[in-house]
């Protein structure tokens, strides 16, 4: 699968999730590739696992200001503070855009597993997923907001380790 | 109708039971389940008309679960429709293959869960 159907299976997956559930536009800004996972501060980030023939891992990551509207838009809800309720919503959302990229990228390299989504709130740290692809940052923006699908997907054969990745977080 | 909503996301189970009032499908009492052994559990204690239930969760997912429903007989009726983000076509034939009532892919419209309930119940 190449990086480019990649981008094209995330950024359409992450247009329908937003309009669909949220009733929200957003618009993709041009996707750029990182080694690591760029550090974090004060953001929530909602990690969902691939594994197969092909593994990797999904992140969308907002500030926690936007997360909160999020979850309103999502709930229907006042939402004045960052609660449970904001990382669920948050990790059902990385659970359907991961979800519905699997289901495009099953077309391209097999039967593919999903994990249940893991969120994190908290300021200054990074994280790293045991591998050796790039992450694709995808951006995109929300009236004034922004926030961020990361991604990185490789066959097993073509990985260093070729083992699957394991998402560590660390103290920054 | 009592309704028993199985997912391990609380905000979908929210949405789902706010669709479900909306339609005016729930007219008795709704239970909620983070997974397949809750919602066994929750059966034996407040029998539901319908059930909707998500698939990739944790301790016992939704295939398993649907499959110890239609194995039996006193939960065999109750429809089940399954409401998740595994789209693959193996995944819903699985679905369909044991029973499933119905299949509506994540993300969903409030209508689209409306119009797959009106066809079956």
């Amino acid at each position: 699968m190449t990086t480019d159907q990649i981008i094209q299976a995330v950024q359409s997956s992450t247009v329908n999730v937003f309009a669909t559930m949220l009733g929200v536009e957003i618009v993709p800004i041009p996707p750029h590739t990182v080694k690591t996972c760029p550090p974090i501060n004060n953001e929530v980030m909602a990690f969902v696992g691939l594994s197969g023939p092909w593994v990797g891992s999904g992140v969308v990551t907002c500030d926690a200001e936007f997360a909160c509207r999020l979850c309103e838009l999502f709930l229907m809800t006042e939402t004045p503070a960052l609660n449970e309720e904001v990382l669920d919503a948050i990790g059902e959302l990385a659970n359907m855009i991961i979800g519905n990229f699997k289901t495009a990228a099953e077309a391209e390299v097999g039967p593919l597993g999903l994990s249940v989504p893991t969120v994190i709130y908290g300021r200054n740290f990074v994280s790293k997923s045991v591998g050796s692809s790039n992450w694709i940052i995808m951006p995109f923006t929300c009236g004034k907001d922004t926030f961020e699908v990361r991604l990185w997907f490789a066959c097993v054969a073509d990985s260093s380790t070729g083992r699957i990745p394991s998402t560590q977080t660390l103290a920054a | 109708m009592d309704v028993l909503v199985v997912d391990d996301s609380a905000a979908i189970r929210k949405i789902l039971i706010r669709v479900l009032r909306q339609a005016a499908i729930i007219t008795g009492e709704v239970h909620e389940a983070s997974d397949g052994l809750e919602a066994l559990q929750s059966l034996k204690d407040h029998p539901a008309q319908l059930i909707l239930s998500d698939i990739n969760m944790p301790n016992m997912d939704g295939l398993q679960l649907l499959s110890k429903l239609k194995s039996t007989p006193e939960w065999k009726p109750i429809p089940v429709v399954m409401v998740t983000t595994e789209g693959s076509q193996a995944s819903v034939l699985e679905a369909l293959r044991l029973g499933a009532a119905g299949y509506v892919r994540k993300p969903f419209s409030a209508e689209e869960i409306k119009e797959k309930l009106a066809g079956i119940l």
